[in-house]
């Protein structure tokens, strides 16, 4: 009885893990196809209502509410880059580079992901436990009841519109790190650096630049909303499934936000974007 | 023994109508349990069918089962001649929008004030003007007694408050069939009654029919004109409210189920109920957990 139990217990393990994974990443790509349904339907079908007022709402409070932190935030990061860029550039006397670099790197890819990774806090958590509240106390049973589907209802909104604000406030966070990096350089690292600053920038960047980073944007702003609405959907058991729900959310939508960044990059480099 | 109101006058005559609700052969399961077990039951139009049974018996998971929130895995459902299990989810939302009902812990849409709670599903499945709607609501909210209320949060409310006002949305779209899930949970017994006055002057003046998940007996027995006993997934018995007093004030009679019902009904802590519970493989089990050690 005891001899062979070790071997299963350990395929046993992986496979209920891959199952799980498995189990999450379709009731995610289910979610999702439901909602752009929904979408398609409110938008073209006559009859089908799309829920303006709800979706203005949820803009307010995913975009609006957090549009001072992440200029905040984003001021700092361009601080940070222009300084620690600074000494190894001053080595190879190109200082004066900064704004190219920072230029670059924010527009493609460290504005997006940090704008990203805040709203993961101020949007996906908020989502994930307002709907997971909603769960618990009958609201979603009772929706149903009253013949309001909650895709519609609830997911679609939220979904739609971090989407839009998580692309908007990547344009915000594109130029938060601009400016942040030409304050730098103007306290720190003397008038060769800072008086070029603006023009090494627009000469270093491409269009391109500026759109792989929404690219990306758009789709962080679907997988935080995404695992939000499936996080605080999922919820069982009370206040404590609700508090889980939330942590989880933050968990998996950085882990997400990372890979899917990790998958952007590489196709973008290999295709020379 | 609680008194009950007189209503033998509203003992509808029913035999001649087709039933609005038809259950048939209904079995769920859960893992290996078996939840519901080929239970049937027939609710006729304007009646106020009374759902009655312990925790655990079965009775709310065949509520879900009525409104369509989960899935049987045998027999039919039919509300208002169709089975709900042919219905794709267009008709079924059809079919929702003809029944209303009260969850027990009310289910308000806390982010929204009662008028707009009310509101809702006027706003959703009508064409009404606000004008319009504004005044619907507060006909539904009078008639629940809370029209004061209508712009309070429903933080703001009490228990029975927010039972009436979950109430008032229910009859929004003015349903043909109402459902209640404990209407008299974690209410006092003033508060429970006046609900229960409620839901029979809605069945009245409505004529709504009205299915009532409870295990309060007292308030069973002042609103049904029918009742069921469900116990442990088996549907024991369906019958008039005077049935179900008779078995009441009957003596034991050794038949199992009548003494089950009767212990249920009276509410007694020795009985059938007790002994069954009592009798459950309280040894084995020891005997297992000792052996797993």
């Amino acid at each position: 009885m005891s001899l062979p139990v070790e071997h299963p217990r350990l395929v046993r393990a992986v496979g209920a893990r891959t199952l799980g994974v498995l189990g999450y990443l379709g009731g995610m790509a289910i979610l999702l196809a439901e909602t752009l349904r929904w979408t398609t339907r409110g938008l073209f079908v006559p009859g089908v209502r799309f829920g303006r007022n709800a979706f203005m709402e949820q803009m307010v409070r995913v975009g609006v509410r957090s549009v001072g932190v992440v200029m905040l935030v984003q001021t700092f990061i361009g601080v940070i880059l222009a300084l620690q860029l600074a000494p190894t550039l001053k080595e190879y006397g190109q200082v004066d580079k900064v704004a190219n670099i920072i230029g670059a790197g924010g527009f493609r890819i460290l504005g997006p992901i940090i704008t990203a990774v805040v709203l993961s806090g101020f949007a996906g958590a908020s989502i994930a436990a307002e709907l997971g509240t909603m769960v618990v106390s009958e609201e979603v049973e009772a929706l149903e009841a009253i013949a309001l589907n909650p895709i519609r209802y609830l997911v679609v909104p939220r979904v739609l519109a971090t989407l839009i604000m998580m692309v908007l406030l990547s344009v915000v966070a594109d130029l938060m790190i601009a400016v942040g990096g030409w304050l730098a350089s103007r306290v720190a690292l003397g008038p060769t650096t800072y008086m070029g600053y603006f023009q090494h920038m627009r000469d270093q960047l491409r269009y391109r630049d500026f759109f792989t980073g929404l690219v990306q944007a758009a789709v962080f702003g679907l997988l935080i909303s995404g695992i939000a609405c499936l996080e605080g959907l999922r919820v069982r058991g009370g206040a404590e499934g609700v508090g889980k729900a939330t942590t989880m959310t933050v968990v998996y939508s950085i882990v997400a936000i990372v890979i899917a960044a990790c998958v952007f990059t590489v196709i973008f480099y290999v295709f020379g974007f | 023994m609680p008194k009950e109101a007189d209503n033998s006058e509203a003992a509808r005559p029913i035999a001649a109508a087709q039933p609005v609700i038809r259950i048939a052969e209904l079995v769920k399961r859960y893992q290996d349990r078996n939840v519901l077990e080929h239970v049937n039951l027939d609710v006729y139009p304007a009646e106020t069918m009374v759902i009655m049974g312990g925790s655990g018996c079965g009775k709310s998971t065949l509520l879900r089962i009525l409104i369509g929130a989960i899935a049987p895995d045998g027999g039919r459902v039919e509300l208002f001649g169709d089975n709900i299990a042919d219905l794709d989810e267009h008709q079924m939302d059809a079919v929702r929008k003809r029944f209303g009902i009260l969850f027990q812990s009310g289910a308000l849409f806390n982010s929204m004030t009662v008028g707009d709670n009310v509101a809702l599903p006027l706003r959703e499945h009508t064409n009404l003007d606000e004008d319009t709607i504004a005044i619907m609501v507060r006909i539904k909210l009078e008639q629940v007694g809370l029209r004061h209320a209508m712009d309070l949060m429903p933080a703001e409310i009490s228990g029975g408050m927010k039972k009436r006002a979950a109430l008032a949305r229910a009859i929004a779209l003015d349903p043909e069939i109402l459902f209640y899930d404990e209407p008299s949970a974690g209410l006092d017994p003033v508060t429970s009654a006046e609900i229960d006055q409620l839901i029979l002057n809605l069945s009245r003046k409505l004529g709504v029919t009205s299915v009532v998940v409870t295990h309060e007996m007292d308030s069973a027995f002042r609103i049904a004109d029918r009742m069921a006993m469900l116990d442990k997934g088996v549907m024991l018995k369906v019958a008039s409210r005077q049935e179900f007093a008779d078995i009441r004030d009957s003596a034991p009679s050794g038949d199992l189920n009548h003494d089950l019902i009767r212990q249920f009904l009276r509410g007694e802590d020795q009985g059938p109920i007790t002994a069954r519970r009592l009798g459950s493989d309280y040894e084995e089990d020891i005997m297992e957990a000792a052996e797993n050690f």
